[in-house]
């Protein structure tokens, strides 16, 4: 048997002592109060795109482990299909993508400090972070300016600091600040970069205002930066968003305002579940910017959705939008999605 | 051309606003929390009103939602959406009570 350096004899000795570490909270999550869950949505998603016609089948698992009472170790996956209609006689394509979009280990170090190892969705802006879940976005298609901040995958591979810095009945203040290694190949792709986001919201007002800022650590190193404002007033079905996002090369906003008609009969009424929704929103492009995720050209868009909430967690969302742009063309999408919540055993609280 | 988004957006907050004003004074006693579908949206639940302040701004209340997994949610969303340790707990014992 080949004698073993001291180094190789250390690193065997910390994977069987991560190992052990690893079942011995695994065991003790079965008596913990909080068990794991799988949960996420599902979707047949449907789109026009100025003339192109697409089909997704798309299904976005969640799983959330805890390992005690401080770890959380959590995951999302995307897996998508695609069958798209191509050719002047209209043969069907397909193929089939799938991405991971975090895996991270949430470690609470604090009231006020949470460190989050591993993959996690770049919190430049909130769309990525907030409303890009299936089930939750009030419109399929994300912002002409998603990619402002968010590139290259929307996710980032390092460490990231977040937490509550101070909260009181009239005041909450959040933070997140993170580093990100760069990463090109396969799952687990990210662009080098580090940033931070802080905002504030206020209880009373229904306000929230924050800003996000992003040093790109590879290529041009550029900074972008942003600010967003929610107004979300507690009592109402009416959702006022809007975000603002400048890079080097191209910046823009948009506005988005959806009401859910619960006023008429009810949320569970039928009138109650529906939901119009609009979104304003525009891009511009100073120069040209392989990579940012803007649109190559200025590009003005309305959106205009009516969405229907089905019970059983079903939701039906419905979109038209107008694109002004060195080619105008219209955006017609439809798309049923399932939310899901699955305890993974029984226990808990 | 140009003014077109312009007008889309002004009308957006316009519209905005006539429902709010709209919305002034009305009954709104149904809203999508768990325990608030029985309850007028005034009510001083403290637990209610931090389900609205910290998770209707994005979404709505599962339809059903076991006690059995409250506490992994929570800890889930503690990290997503930076929730203080005093919400929190609020949320707990309402959402598992």
């Amino acid at each position: 048997m080949p004698s073993l350096t001291k180094r190789t004899l250390l690193q065997r000795s910390a994977i069987v002592a991560a190992a052990l570490w690893l079942g011995g909270q695994l065991m003790s999550a079965q008596t913990s109060p909080n068990i794991p869950v799988i949960s996420g949505g599902a979707g047949m998603l449907s789109s026009t795109n100025k003339g192109s016609t697409f089909v997704q089948p798309v299904v976005a698992p969640v799983l959330a482990l805890p390992l005690g009472n401080h770890v959380l170790v959590e995951a999302r996956a995307d897996l998508r299909g695609l069958v798209q209609m191509s050719g002047p006689n209209g043969t069907w394509d397909t193929s089939y993508t799938s991405s991971l979009e975090y895996l991270q280990a949430d470690v609470l170090v604090n009231r006020h400090v949470t460190a989050v190892l591993g993959r996690f969705q770049t919190p430049f802006g909130v769309y990525n972070e907030r409303l890009t879940a299936l089930w939750i976005r009030d419109l399929q298609d994300a912002p002409l300016i998603f990619g402002l901040g968010t590139r290259t995958s929307g996710s980032s591979d390092g460490v990231m600091l977040r937490g509550n810095a101070y909260g009181s009945s009239k005041v909450q203040v959040n933070y997140t600040t993170y580093f990100s290694a760069e990463r090109s190949t396969g799952q687990f792709q990210a662009g080098r970069s580090a940033g931070e986001r802080v905002e504030v919201y206020l209880p009373h007002a229904d306000l929230e205002i924050g800003s996000s800022y992003q040093h790109f650590l590879q290529g041009e190193r550029k900074d972008t930066w942003g600010t967003h404002v929610w107004w979300t007033p507690a009592a109402s079905g009416l959702r006022i968003r809007s975000e603002y996002a400048h890079g080097a090369h191209a910046q823009g906003y948009w506005v988005e305002t959806s009401y859910r008609l619960s006023r008429f009969g009810g949320m569970n009424s039928i009138a109650g579940r529906l939901q119009p929704v609009f979104r304003m929103q525009q891009s511009f492009r100073n120069s040209p910017g392989a990579g940012d995720g803007a649109p190559g050209n200025d590009t003005q868009e309305a959106d205009f959705g009516l969405n229907y909430t089905l019970p059983q967690e079903f939701r039906l969302n419905t979109s038209y939008a107008r694109s002004f742009s060195k080619k105008n063309g219209n955006i017609w999408d439809i798309s049923l999605t399932y939310r899901f919540l699955i305890p993974t055993w029984r226990g808990g609280k | 051309m140009k003014a077109i988004p312009t007008v889309c957006l002004l009308a957006s907050l316009f519209g905005g606003a006539v429902v709010m004003m709209a919305q002034a004074g009305a009954d709104t006693k149904n809203s999508a929390q768990p325990k608030a579908r029985a309850k007028a949206h005034t009510s001083s639940d403290p637990g209610e009103q931090a389900f609205r302040h910290n998770c209707s701004r994005c979404h709505s209340a599962p339809e059903q939602l076991s006690p059995h997994i409250t506490g992994t949610i929570l800890q889930h969303m503690r990290v997503r959406a930076n929730l203080s340790a005093a919400d929190e707990k609020l949320l707990l014992n309402y959402l598992a009570p």
